[in-house]
């Protein structure tokens, strides 16, 4: 490639450096796709809840623009402050004029993939702004100054040990200290100081009801909670699909989300904020970034149904071989890769290639999206806007004229097979990328059409 | 045209023509055999423990048993077990004066089976950060009030107005670091549920 932009294909190559690492970290997704799988054949009405779920975000985006407006009504009414932004920069915008105008220096984050979208934490440091993310796992990737590498599990590319080192360096702990249950410990003396001391609390938002005004935050850690409890303001951010129409809704999606993330019944905290605290400020932030674009296009639409379960990176052959730091974007596996050229074809444009197309995405979302369907046809529109990288372009164009014409094929056929026989060389070599990790395979003596000829005449 | 207006007329633009919205009541049919069998089960499997009891009398004794009240604090929010609660005080609007709580007794309005969750309101925990701020939690619902699956819950909760409420499921956990579970992350390190038989 010769853009600068990073490289799925590149990044991977780093993470597969270290083999035993890269078998761990696969292992480790799969054991929770397992979980996950054993939690759902307990309910035998799963498939009903996904269609349910499907056809309710359906109708949501087929009906976003008056549920957007019955949910500022009810939230206002509620006594929330309701902000609106189009971009990433508006809501980073929103959030420091709210820290600005509480003169306050200091916040607690709970996990918000939206915040990580938007570069939050970096913008609000070039204002003189110390953001501290209070998830575990968020918390261990920001002291390693690292973005999480999962949506649901921040830090599944890191080992313990590191950990330790890294509690050792910026929490005062021994140094070759590694035990989980220390390490957490540790962390929970060191957030609850921060709990009790920040006035502004950032939390995100898994689903907000058009009918009342409320939102709902849901954590296993209770940092959410903890966090916005403890705050005089509390700043909700939410992308604008994220609204369900009725709170007897997340009956299915509260029992779809937990299931298909960790294989849990439910989440330990299921927050639903309704009204501020007396004397408390609640501010929510409706962020559009692309989402109306999104919407716009008929092929990628239903991406904007996704609930954030990660389900779709747990199960991804790619994703669970090639770690999520190699997406780079904030949102990484099947659904990031629909999701990110949305944003910027450009910079994201090898991500609809990072999948070997298996569907195991599509058949493990909560909320039936067509993930492999939809990397297919990313495919096709970055290619004809001519996003595609040059190397891929010129195979692809020697590729098209190879298969047009019969004398072509069979020249082809003959001199790969020539080639692999007497020249191994020449293609077991690193120039190959099809070599990388891999045997060529052995060669036939003849190609079909030579078998077909000699032997048609017996 | 403010950013509000934008966003509202590039969705209104972009989105599909309506499609219906589906039924969910059919979900509400879907019961356990013993509801209260099941919520034990899971909540078990999920951290958290569960005794049955008969009277008020048994929750204090069974609380007595591992909390003294004179040494660490103690605190209840449910009138019938104030007497085994750290001499009572006000709950005031900042919560920090909270944070040596080490048990926490709240009751909750139901309890839902399929989870093992129970669902609580401001009302009635004094201040919304009392269960997530304590060391320990536990909680007294009714036998009565065991829903099998959270679609009934919210068929439950219906319309209700409250400030803020919640489901809780057990202590808080993380399983971050190598996904090796660990209970209490942030919040309570154990949540222990009593069904009183009333």
């Amino acid at each position: 490639m010769t853009t600068e932009t990073k490289d799925h294909a590149e990044l991977a190559e780093i993470f597969n450096k270290d083999e035993d690492r890269v078998d761990w970290h696969d292992e480790t997704l799969w054991w929770i796709r397992a979980k996950r799988d054993k939690s759902v054949h307990q309910l035998p009405e799963w498939e009903a809840l996904r269609e349910a779920a499907s056809g309710i975000k359906h109708n949501v985006l087929s009906n976003l623009n008056a549920y957007l407006q019955e949910f500022e009504s009810a939230a206002k009414a509620n006594g929330i402050i309701v902000h609106w932004a189009a971009d990433a920069k508006e809501h980073n915008e929103i959030v420091h004029g709210l820290l600005a105008e509480n003169k306050v220096t200091q916040m607690v984050k709970s996990k918000s993939m939206l915040t990580e979208e938007c570069h939050l934490n970096d913008y609000l440091a070039t204002h003189g702004i110390e953001v501290i993310d209070s998830d575990l796992g968020e918390r261990i990737v920001q002291l390693a100054g690292e973005a999480p590498s999962h949506i649901v599990l921040p830090c599944i590319h890191k080992k313990k040990e590191e950990i330790g080192d890294l509690f050792h360096m910026y929490l005062g702990t021994p140094s070759n200290m590694s035990d989980p249950q220390f390490l957490t410990e540790t962390a929970r003396g060191s957030l609850r100081e921060t709990f009790l001391t920040r006035k502004v609390a950032l939390t995100g938002v898994n689903f907000a009801i058009a009918e009342t005004g409320e939102f709902v935050v849901c954590t296993n850690e209770g940092n959410a909670d903890m966090g916005a409890h403890l705050a005089d303001v509390h700043i909700a951010c939410m992308g604008i699909e994220k609204l369900i129409p009725k709170r007897e809704h997340l009956g299915v999606f509260l029992r779809l989300l937990t299931r298909s993330a960790t294989g849990q019944p439910i989440t330990t905290y299921s927050s639903h904020f309704k009204k501020p605290r007396a004397g408390q400020q609640m501010h929510l932030v409706l962020v559009d970034n692309g989402r109306s674009i999104q919407l716009g296009r008929e092929d990628f639409r239903n991406s904007l149904k996704c609930i954030r379960c990660g389900a779709c990176m747990n199960t991804c052959p790619v994703y669970r071989r090639s770690g999520g730091h190699s997406y780079h974007t904030a949102v990484a596996g099947p659904i990031g890769s629909i999701l990110a050229p949305n944003l910027d074809m450009r910079k994201y444009a090898d991500l609809p290639f990072a999948s070997t197309l298996c569907g195991s995405c599509s058949n493990v979302c909560p909320v039936k999206i067509d993930i492999h369907d939809q990397l297919y046809k990313w495919r096709q529109v970055l290619v004809k806007e001519g996003y595609a990288p040059t190397g891929k372009k010129i195979a692809m164009q020697v590729m098209a004229k190879t298969l047009a014409s019969p004398t072509l094929y069979h020249a082809a056929g003959k001199m790969g097979r020539l080639t692999i026989k007497y020249a191994p060389f020449a293609v077991s070599n690193k120039l190959n990328p099809w070599y990388k990790q891999r045997e060529m395979p052995s060669s036939p003596e003849q190609s079909f059409g030579e078998w077909y000829a000699k032997n048609r005449k017996k | 045209m403010s950013s509000r207006e934008q966003i509202l007329a590039a969705v209104k633009q972009n989105q599909p023509d309506l499609l219906p919205l589906p039924n969910v009541t059919p979900f509400q049919e879907i019961t356990y055999e013993d509801a209260l069998a099941q919520y034990e089960a899971v909540l078990t499997a999920i951290g958290g423990k569960m005794y049955r009891v008969n009277s008020m009398e048994e929750v204090k004794a069974i609380i007595k048993g591992s909390y003294n009240s004179l040494e660490k604090r103690v605190l209840s929010l449910v009138p019938e077990l104030d007497d085994i609660a750290t001499a009572a005080y006000e709950i005031n609007p900042a919560a920090h004066h909270l944070a040596d709580v080490e048990l926490a007794i709240i009751s909750a309005h139901f309890a839902v089976a399929e989870n093992g969750s129970v669902w609580v309101t401001e009302e009635l925990l004094g201040h919304r950060a009392v269960p997530f701020i304590c060391q320990h939690l536990a909680t007294v619902v009714s036998a009565k009030n065991i829903e099998p699956t959270m679609h009934r819950a919210y068929t439950r909760i219906g319309a209700a107005e409250y400030g803020w409420g919640a489901f809780i499921a057990g202590p808080s956990k993380t399983a971050d670091i190598e996904q090796s579970l660990v209970l209490g992350a942030h919040g309570p390190r154990s949540m222990t549920v009593f069904v009183l038989n009333d």
